[in-house]
């Protein structure tokens, strides 16, 4: 039986089902101030102490648009290859909820601010796929509701009312919980590197509608549910597997779907209807008339183009060219701007330091960032913008490796020294008195006495016991303090012992 | 010192300077007269301490040197306009102990050129009405009866309480707000000048919504003169209001010339409707050659569209009033009712039930209905393509000519009860007014004659968008040549 | 197109209006007396007819990104009919 998270197929009693996977992701565009007011974004402030008297929908108040929120929509829509539209329209959509002060959240309904677009993502068996993207339209985030305070009331906070979300809305093109992880992913990791969101799903600045059906093969779509506002990878992934599996067990008892937002409970690991929104909606939406339409030029867009960096698909693929990185070290170091950065300052320094072609040391320096580094700095929970090693001494700790200053043994003592003090590699080493004996002279002193002094091994390996080798080599290593180089060491003593 | 409440602002601005009196007398003066007037229920909220004291700035900024028009001047503020720390309600139990922390960006203009304010202005409640009647806080009664009746008149609506307080001379202007013809078709009941200007002229930031693409505030006044001076100290471009238009506010005075020679007034056929009483038909014929005699050339012009301007108002007004008037939930601010239920939504519905009146809820109804799904095309969309259609009739009526004449209203001023039976009655109230508010144009009304039965009646003058200039000098000749000078009797002061 | 008592009680319900049983008769008659009123439209033809977006000629500015407002949770809060602990308080939602 096939994984369903991954193959996206689920076998049921009467036969294989196929998954079909929509996401609309809601991304809080960075921006000092909120989208239709002056009133700031930060998280975490005191309870209705962000909120302007339009956020808190008082009588008479008006909207404003902010243009930061417009910039980021059209970056982010450029980065997704979307296309752009100079003439949009603000709707309102109308609900009544706790935390929606206006009564209707204005957004864009008929005419968004970008339209179709796509993006690649790569899967687990090394293949790629496109993900169509519907399209992108700049929204109002509600506030937040707290049903767990009192007894008998909800409390609201209206601090997040008011700011810039972009919708992204894909196509159905989703077919296993494993894309849509990789998806979901690819999405933050573009957001991030352009900076129109800081992608941080914990605090809510990103978060995922998740649209399920299931279908037998070839067939049209199902019914779909949508599960609300679920907040991690991880719960999306689950989430989909737990809502598929039960759409399935319905269909297969003869039942069918009804169309209902869920609820993902990440305790229980599975989904249900969600009470509030039991009633169908019409949201009736129309023109916002205290605004206009939303209208710019060819340069607005150009300007926006010009600020976006390097998208991290061109930037792997450059690194798989230009420094013969394979796939997967090129995609690791790629998922974050941050990385991709630090990995191609340490090149750059290595490659100077080394008189070497960065391509001849590309991959030994990937292979320390994404091993040593990330390792050490996942352990320590560090963002790579703190790390202690900056990309300079990284490579400096490398060519003292290369240079056979130091054995690769005694580097990763340095660098765990250098991560704890944040001190430089050679200021170990000469602290230390760490330098590796390469010289043969000295080295085969050492190791005729080694050898003197174990006669009984020394028998034994004559004797075809391969093994004891590494005895001696260990014994080398000790009598040195560790500071041999054990590739010398072994050369030297294959030559004695053959001899 | 009722002498002082005889005059109008520009005499009193005159007045003021040369010392003739205080502006803490003025005010005074119309205070004494707000007691007796409650019988006409004008003010929802009487704000006199506070008058006293802004007449007593007033009074010192006038020492001091140059002043602005209004310094000084008392004035009404309709219920609409949220004034910091005065209770607002726009008519509505909703907000009946609402108390806003902020101005709204009209009043705070008229407070900065030293205006003072009487108080807050009875109304339909939020906007919604063509009488008065549809106030939680009781009808307004119109200063002025028929000859010989003690029978009482709507004052008309939705600014039913402003048009009354300058009508009864207890306030020397009113600021009002029109969205369907509530400045204009009160202004023309009362015997009063209204003005709304052309949409996005004055800021609608602090007003209380109605119909967002139609609201705009205005002044209700004894004379032409008086209007432009409270329009001049209204109008502003506000950055807090997106549909605020950025341009330079001229002095509207100034454009009293009284001189329209070679001036092209139109003349729509199509609002000489069915029905039309022929007292209000020869006064339109009158009012074609005062103009005429002045020097202007009449124009016989065709807004074909004009019959589909209730129709349409009918839909866009309430589409907007349902979205605008759904923050009105009793969790931030206002009135609120737990329901039965004990839920949420019992108690928004217990709260929105129980805090609107009869007319809102219709309205809110209607409009929801008309955004909903499977009905926005064939109601609001159709509307909005029939709104077009209506701004273009416009369009190019005014390349030949400069001004509309008609009349303000169909009618003068009815009985209380005389036409609540009927909403659809009561809508038509609007049908010569609306039009101009679809297109976004600026309009006033003029008193320029009286009823058989002795009550005035107005005629209305549109003008191109941002051209309140030309609507204003023409009025002015219109005034001048009408020589209506009658006011009501005081019946409601029985201690006079 | 004419509105029924269902209907009305729909519309009522996604406006969060409460209507007392014995006015939806009258109510419906009356809602159906002004759609037919409004109904007249259709004799326009709007086939060509873009709807109107706005009756003034004007683009929608923008502001700039500085937080220029807030910080005032007193004021936001003054009118409210139940503050607990600085939030708006309404009956329990169960999600």
């Amino acid at each position: 039986m096939s994984d369903p998270r991954t193959s996206g197929l689920i076998e049921g009693a009467s036969g294989d089902w196929e998954i079909v996977i929509g996401l609309e992701i809601h991304a809080q565009v960075i921006s000092q101030a909120k989208l239709f007011s002056g009133a700031a974004t930060r998280f975490g402030a005191e309870p209705n102490s962000q909120v302007s008297l339009v956020d808190a929908a008082m009588p008479g108040m008006l909207p404003v648009i902010n243009r930061e929120c417009i910039r980021q929509a059209v970056r982010t829509g450029l980065a997704l290859g979307a296309q752009i539209n100079k003439y949009s329209v603000f709707d309102r959509k109308n609900y009544f909820y706790a935390d929606l002060p206006q009564g209707y959240q204005i957004s864009q309904y008929k005419q968004p601010i970008v339209g179709p677009g796509f993006v690649t993502i790569d899967l687990e068996d090394g293949t790629s796929k496109d993900i169509g993207i519907e399209r992108l339209h700049l929204e109002q985030d509600a506030g937040k509701s707290m049903h767990d305070q009192h007894p008998d009331l909800t409390f609201v906070d209206l601090n997040r009312s008011g700011i810039a979300l972009m919708e992204i809305v894909s196509k159905p093109d989703l077919s296993s919980p494993a894309e849509a992880g990789a998806y979901l992913k690819k999405i933050r990791t573009i957001v991030r590197y352009i900076g129109s969101c800081d992608g941080n799903m914990e605090q809510g600045s990103m978060r995922a509608d998740v649209n399920v059906s299931v279908r037998r093969p070839g067939e049209g779509l199902g019914t779909r549910c949508e599960i609300k506002n679920v907040n991690s990878v991880r719960f999306v992934m689950q989430a989909i597997v737990y809502e598929a599996s039960r759409q399935v067990d319905v269909l297969e008892a003869g039942g069918t779907i009804a169309l209902e937002t869920r609820l993902f409970d990440p305790q229980q690991g599975e989904t249900r209807p969600m009470r509030s929104k039991e009633e169908a909606h019409d949201y009736r939406y129309f023109p916002d008339p205290d605004l206009l339409p939303l209208e710019f030029d060819d340069e607005f867009i150009a300007a926006a183009r010009a600020s976006l960096p390097e998208l991290p698909d061109l930037k792997k693929a450059r690194f798989e060219a230009d420094f013969g990185l394979s796939p997967y070290n090129a995609e690791v170091l790629t998922a974050e701007r941050q990385s991709a950065d630090f990995y191609e300052e340490l090149l750059e320094e290595l490659a100077k330091l080394s008189g070497k072609p960065a391509k001849e040391v590309a991959t030994r320096a990937a292979n320390w960032v994404i091993g040593d580094l990330f390792g050490h700095l996942n352990k320590a929970a560090v963002a790579i913008a703190d790390s202690p090693v900056s990309a300079a001494r990284g490579a400096e700790l490398l060519q003292l490796v290369d240079d056979g200053t130091l054995s690769g043994r005694m580097a990763k003592d340095v660098f765990e020294e250098m991560f704890a003090s944040g001190r430089s590699a050679s200021e170990i080493v000469a602290e230390k008195g760490l330098r590796q004996v390469s010289d043969s002279g000295e080295l085969e002193t050492i190791i005729d006495r080694v050898l003197a002094d174990n006669p009984t091994q020394l028998e034994q390996y004559r004797a075809g016991k391969d093994k004891v080798l590494g005895f001696f080599v260990g014994q080398v290593m000790k009598a040195t303090a560790g500071k041999a180089n054990p590739k010398v060491v072994n050369e030297l003593l294959a030559k004695k012992l053959k001899g | 010192m009722s002498d002082l409440r005889d005059l109008k602002i520009a005499e009193a601005r005159d007045g003021l300077r040369r010392g003739e009196y205080t502006s803490r007398e003025l005010t005074a003066a119309h205070i004494e007269a707000m007691a007796p007037a409650r019988e006409l229920n004008i003010f929802i909220t009487e704000t006199a301490d506070q008058a006293l004291v802004m007449a007593e700035a007033a009074d010192k900024r006038l020492k001091a040197g140059p002043a602005p028009s209004l310094t000084g001047i008392p004035l009404a503020i309709k219920d609409l306009f949220c004034t910091k720390g005065v209770r607002t309600t726009a008519g509505s139990r909703m907000l009946d102990e609402f108390v806003p922390t902020y101005e709204s960006t009209v009043s705070a203009n008229l407070w900065a050129d030293g205006a003072v304010m009487l108080g807050k202005t009875n109304m339909d409640e939020f906007a919604m009405g063509s009488s008065n009647e549809n106030s939680y806080f009781g009808p307004v009664l119109n200063p002025w009866r028929a000859a010989g009746s003690k029978d009482n008149l709507v004052p008309g609506g939705s600014s039913g309480g402003s048009a009354a307080a300058v009508a009864a001379k207890v306030a020397m202007g009113a600021l009002g707000s029109d969205t369907g013809g509530s400045i204009r078709q009160p202004a023309a009941f009362t015997g009063t000048v209204g003005l709304k200007p052309t949409y996005g002229r004055c800021s609608r930031w602090g007003m209380v919504a109605f119909a967002s693409s139609l609201d705009q505030a205005g002044p209700i006044t004894r004379d032409v003169r008086d209007a432009a001076i409270m329009l001049t100290s209204m109008a502003s471009y506000d950055a807090q209001d997106s549909t605020s238009i950025e341009r330079p506010v001229p002095d509207y005075e100034a454009a009293l010339s009284g001189d329209i020679r070679g001036l092209k007034v139109g003349i729509p056929e199509e609002y000489r409707i069915d029905g039309m009483p022929p007292e209000i038909e020869a006064l339109w014929l009158e009012g074609e050659a005062w103009l005429k005699d002045a020097g202007a050339e009449m124009v016989p012009i065709s807004l074909p569209h004009t019959s589909y301007a209730l129709p349409t108002y009918y839909i866009v007004a309430p589409a907007e009033a349902s979205s605008n008037l759904a923050r009105y939930d009793g969790v931030r601010y206002g009135f609120r009712k737990p329901g039965t239920g004990g839920s949420l939504s019992d108690m928004y519905e217990a709260t929105r039930g129980e805090g609107f009146g009869a007319e809102v809820q219709r309205r809110i109804l209607i409009g929801t209905y008309v955004l909903s799904a499977g009905y926005y095309d064939a109601y609001y969309l159709k509307a909005q393509k029939v709104r077009t259609c209506i701004a273009e009739d416009f369009r190019q009526a005014f390349e030949s000519v400069d001004v509309i004449l008609t009349p303000t209203a169909p009618s003068a001023a009815f009985a209380l009860g005389a036409k609540s039976a009927d909403p659809i009655a009561m809508y038509l109230n609007d049908v010569f007014t609306v039009p101009a508010s679809l297109a976004g144009l600026p309009g006033i009304s003029v008193p320029a004659g009286r009823s058989a039965e002795g009550l005035p009646l107005g005629l209305q003058i549109i003008g191109r968008a941002f051209d309140e200039e030309s609507v204003i000098r023409s009025a002015g000749v219109l005034e001048a040549a009408a020589g209506f000078d009658a006011r009501p009797e005081n019946w409601w002061d029985s201690a006079k | 197109m004419s509105v029924d008592k269902e209907t009305l009680v729909k519309v009522a319900r996604l406006a969060c209006l409460r209507l007392a049983a014995e006015k939806l008769e009258p109510l419906t008659d009356e809602l159906n007396n002004i759609l037919e009123w409004i109904e007249t439209l259709n004799e326009v033809d709007t086939e060509a007819v873009a709807p109107m977006t706005s009756v003034v000629e004007t683009d929608l500015r923008w502001r700039r990104d500085e937080v220029t407002d807030g910080d005032y949770a007193a004021d936001v809060l003054a009118n409210a009919p139940d503050v607990q602990y600085g939030f708006y308080a309404v009956p329990k939602v169960i999600e």
